[in-house]
């Protein structure tokens, strides 16, 4: 109706929040932008068990439930922890119980892989005219280059490649989007993408690098373009990581064999392994993206390979983070975009398999401020229903951002100019919204 | 014959160059006097038209020298690329450059507006701004995304009046997979009238809703209020139609503030219609030419393209005036416009500035040089190393199966991507708006061009490349003339040719390794990366 008016006192509005955040900024430290609070966690990483991981097959076990529901596993284990159990699968994770805590009624409904994973992974329903980006680019936006990070690789990397159907910076802009490292680091060399070659050694590089600058007839010509400006600085700083320590960053052979091993021969341990080398080196944010998890059919099958893979790889990436004094500072969250179907599709043709199921599924979370040990909610006796303390993605999501000391009520920059927050409003209160029981 | 002449020509012309070059310090402004070889050629041969009066009236009130003519070299690379998003092949660059008819410029323009290629590459345009997509958050679903692909490309080769194929777009009832343009009321994120007339607002008159009053983005969502969707026994059909509840009768405001009362038995769609392409919409026109000037010319006359208000006013007014006129004229006939602006001298300038006013390129005082396209980057690095990309989709559908020997630019469905299409800012189709398209380069790119095995893979697996260093037998200059033609569209200056031809003597390096730098080199440079 009044739109200019609106605008005008829009601006004004604006203009004092402006003047406002300076004198704040001022008074705090130059480096603490907008939407920053005092911080628990200085990193996080994200385990992402793409497709989906049954609950109750790993951390919320119902051997009371009969065959149709637990198939084989009927035999959960003890955890160091009394009164919590796990998977027979993962013994080693149940020794270490006390280092993690786990929810049990995460609930968002939804069972669609695409809008299920960016749901957990932005905390938005999808079809909100806009594509926010993940709990990544939110804290390289906050935490990354203009605050402070000083990294050559940027704060926010993917292991080892990207989720495809899901855009990780939404409306954010390509500034915020993760390096996606591609290769293997089971395999040696670990052939990070655009960071490691293979077969052309340093003094190569060097005169490479040379001939080029003397072939650079056309930048030569259109002197003082800014395109070409931006273009020269960002080649500076391709090669600074390049001729610079990323490539020992990525060198997995630096390590002991024993640590190696601990974190188990495979690409999704070695993938654990680089997480924690990237943490330790102020990499802020870091997705380990594990496939295999989409198990509709030969479920049981499957789970009694990735199970034991993935308890080695976890359980020594918590020992290894605790051990070096970084669990602390380092958030560890585990889950997917969804649980599966608690009831067994034993009939043709899944022959034994779970479904997609967002009504209630499990999502582990260590240290960075997470207390260990503890279980949040619980599901019904078949792990069907949130049985009390529903979670929802908000307050899962809100949490850890809470712990980076980002508050999820600040403002994202919004192409568009409107006021976009970082996460929809959380219900707080007792028994509901950010999890404070666990913080 | 003419192959000889031009190679002599191009060998006087490099001493020459030479001589003017070495005289000269990189980073300081050139007097407009100076001609840049090999970039430039020293007086006019294209006689230029109305557009030119118009951007040099403008250029004249505010003290700027315009750029002098772009050489041929750098013209075929260009319009090429701007035309058709391929680059010509050798054969073609030889051939143009010893074409000795005066009007040889235009005679390309009007070919290359007839390639088949012009459709593929416009296509991926309209397809961006369409929001072409099977999957999240708009969920046309892949064999809608088949058909939809199939009606833009089809009414892009048959030259589709623009008028024509805006209504169909607007009035279209039926189902996604036989009625193609009825997918334009499907590729939204949200289906409510609001979200509707926002998207046709973007689209077609170039307005943001966001930008406009209250009154105007809810008087024109009446329009868009009838409009309904119903699934069929056929998986992941949909049909569009006008529903036929009884609504009453319905007043709209157009956005010009014109109210109007839409009786019960009208299609308020047809009625909306109507208003926008009628030759006096102070929208309808002026949207689309101001955009085909910023795909060609790099910026809008209007910019953003998509961002039309009062406050925001043309660079050049009578110049989109004049476009607007044109277009009306020419009975909405598109390429006439592409080809006034092609042949404009405007557009045949260098890109090498004559002038540090910062006012220079909102006036076109030069072509601006922009990072070739993220599908055009990855076509000419596929036909290069004759390996061609490969996609799989996340929903494995005959429709979502694309042959390795596809072009980039021919993909259809936003969400069948790969890492290098993400890398290099391929849009996500999400909203529709121009600014989703990052060409802007990054330090991940570069480290990519510099330093991955994907493209050390694709310069090693080239076959033309093999071909070019088994024909040269040893002989640098040779080689070196080849693989700046193949990668830059132009023989190498005399200076180049010594750079290269001293790096291939680098102590240690194997004759094969020197060519695999040269490529490499060559793929790391600015006139290589950028249309210029």
């Amino acid at each position: 109706m009044d739109a200019k008016r609106k605008r005008r006192i829009n601006s004004i509005t604006r203009m004092f929040l402006a003047v406002f955040c300076i004198l704040i900024m001022h008074v705090y430290g130059d480096e603490s932008p907008a939407g920053a609070r005092p911080a628990h966690a200085k990193a996080v990483i994200q385990i992402w068990l793409w497709g989906g991981p049954s609950h109750l097959d790993t951390f919320d076990p119902k051997p009371g439930a009969g065959y149709d529901y637990c198939g084989p596993f009927d035999k959960p284990v003890q955890t160091n922890v009394p009164g919590i159990e796990i998977n027979e699968l993962l013994p080693n994770l149940a020794k270490m119980a006390d280092k993690y805590s786990i929810i049990r009624s995460m609930t968002h409904g939804i069972s669609g892989h695409e809008t299920a994973a960016y749901i957990m992974q932005t905390g938005h329903l999808a079809g909100e005219k806009l594509v926010y980006p993940s709990v990544g680019a939110v804290v390289s936006y906050f935490k990354g280059y203009d605050h402070g990070y000083r990294g050559t690789i940027a704060p926010y990397v993917i292991l080892t490649t990207p989720q495809g159907r899901f855009s990780e910076v939404g409306f954010l802009g390509s500034k915020y989007k993760p390096f996606v490292t591609g290769g293997d680091p089971n395999k040696q060399p670990f052939v990070v993408e655009g960071i490691f070659l293979e077969g052309v050694s340093e003094q190569r590089q060097r005169d490479r690098r040379q001939f080029l600058g003397r072939l650079d007839s056309l930048g030569k010509s259109v002197a003082g373009n800014q395109e070409f400006q931006w273009f020269d600085r960002s080649r500076e700083q391709a090669y600074d990581v390049i001729m610079g320590d990323a490539v020992k960053l990525f060198d997995l052979s630096t390590e002991k064999d024993e640590i190696r091993d601990m974190y188990g021969r495979n690409t999704f341990g070695q993938c654990c392994l680089m997480a924690r080398r990237l943490v330790e080196n102020g990499v802020l944010y870091v997705t380990i993206n594990y496939k295999g998890w989409d198990t509709h059919n030969q479920h049981f099958n499957m789970m009694r390979r990735k199970l034991p893979e993935m308890d080695v790889a976890v359980s020594a990436l918590l020992k290894d983070l605790s051990d070096r004094g970084l669990l602390d500072s380092t958030i560890v969250w585990w889950g997917g975009e969804f649980g599966r179907t608690p009831k067994v599709y034993w009939e043709p043709p899944w022959n034994g398999g779970r479904g997609h199921y967002g009504d209630c599924f499990s999502v582990m979370v260590a240290g960075g401020g997470f207390k260990g040990g503890c279980v949040v909610g619980a599901s019904d006796a078949r792990g069907e229903k949130v049985k009390e303390r529903p979670v929802y993605p908000q307050d899962l999501l809100g949490s850890i951002y809470e712990l980076l000391g980002i508050d999820p009520a600040a403002k994202l920059p919004d192409p568009q100019g409107r006021d976009i927050r970082v996460l929809p409003p959380i219900k707080d209160g007792p028994g509901k919204g950010v999890l404070k029981e666990i913080m | 014959m003419n192959v000889k002449k031009t190679v002599l020509l191009t060998v006087s012309w490099v001493f020459l160059a030479c001589i003017l070059h070495s005289a000269e310090t990189a980073g300081e402004e050139q007097p407009a006097s100076k001609i840049v070889y090999p970039y430039e050629i020293a007086s006019w041969t294209v006689p230029g038209n109305d557009i030119d009066r118009f951007v040099l009236a403008a250029l004249h009130k505010n003290g700027i020298d315009p750029s002098p003519q772009c050489s041929d070299e750098v013209f075929i690379r260009r319009v090429y690329l701007d035309t058709i998003g391929t680059p010509p092949e050798p054969g073609e660059v030889i051939a143009f450059l010893g074409d000795r008819r005066p009007d040889k410029r235009a005679i390309l323009i009007d070919v290359l507006l007839d390639r088949n290629e012009f459709a593929d590459y416009w296509s991926l345009k309209w397809c961006d701004i369409l929001r072409v997509k099977a999957e999240f958050p708009i969920n046309l679903w892949p064999n809608a995304v088949q058909a939809y692909h199939r009606w833009i490309h089809d009414s892009i080769r048959d030259n589709k009046p623009y008028d024509m194929f805006v209504r169909e777009l607007l009035t279209s009832s039926g189902s996604n997979f036989c009625v193609p343009p009825v997918n334009f009321y499907r590729a939204v994120q949200a289906r409510d009238p609001s979200s509707i007339a926002a998207a046709v607002a973007l689209t077609f008159m170039g307005t943001r809703f966001d930008a406009v009053p209250e009154t105007v983005s809810s008087g024109m969502s009446v329009f868009f209020s009838r409009i309904a969707y119903k699934k069929t026994a056929e998986w992941k059909e949909e049909i569009v139609y006008l529903n036929p509840a009884p609504a009453g009768t319905l007043e709209g405001v157009f956005p010009d503030g014109k109210e109007i009362k839409i009786a019960p038995d009208s299609d308020p769609r047809i009625v909306f219609a109507d208003w926008l392409i009628t030759p006096d919409n102070p929208w309808f026109a002026k949207n689309i030419v101001n955009r085909v000037w910023s795909w060609l010319m790099g910026r809008g006359i209007i910019h953003e393209p998509d961002d039309i208000r009062a406050d925001n006013p043309a660079s050049n007014p009578e110049l989109l005036a004049y476009l607007e006129k044109e277009l009306v004229g020419a009975r909405y006939d598109l390429k006439h416009i592409y080809r006034l602006i092609l042949n404009s001298r405007t557009y045949q300038q260098s890109s090498i500035p004559r002038t540090g006013n910062p006012d220079a390129e909102a006036l076109f005082a030069h072509y601006p040089v922009r990072r070739l396209e993220a599908e055009v980057l990855l076509d000419i690095l596929c036909r290069i190393s004759g390996i061609g990309e490969e996609y799989v989709s996340p929903i494995p559908e005959p429709y979502t199966f694309i042959p390795r020997d596809q072009r980039n630019i021919m993909l259809a469905d936003g969400s069948i991507t790969g890492p290098f299409l993400e890398l290099f800012g391929r849009p996500a189709r999400d909203t529709g708006m121009e600014s989703e398209r990052n060409n802007k380069i990054s330090d991940a790119q570069q480290m990519y061009l510099l330093n991955s095995t994907d493209i050390q893979r694709k310069i090693r697996s080239s076959q033309q490349l093999r071909r070019m260093t088994a024909v040269a037998r040893g002989n640098k200059t040779e080689l070196t003339r080849n693989v700046y033609m193949l990668f830059l569209s132009r023989f190498p200056t005399q200076t180049e040719l010594e750079n290269a031809e001293s790096y291939f003597l680098t102590e240690g390096l194997l004759f094969n390794q020197g060519v695999e730098d040269l490529a490499w080199a060559l793929i790391n440079s600015k006139e290589f990366l950028y249309k210029h």
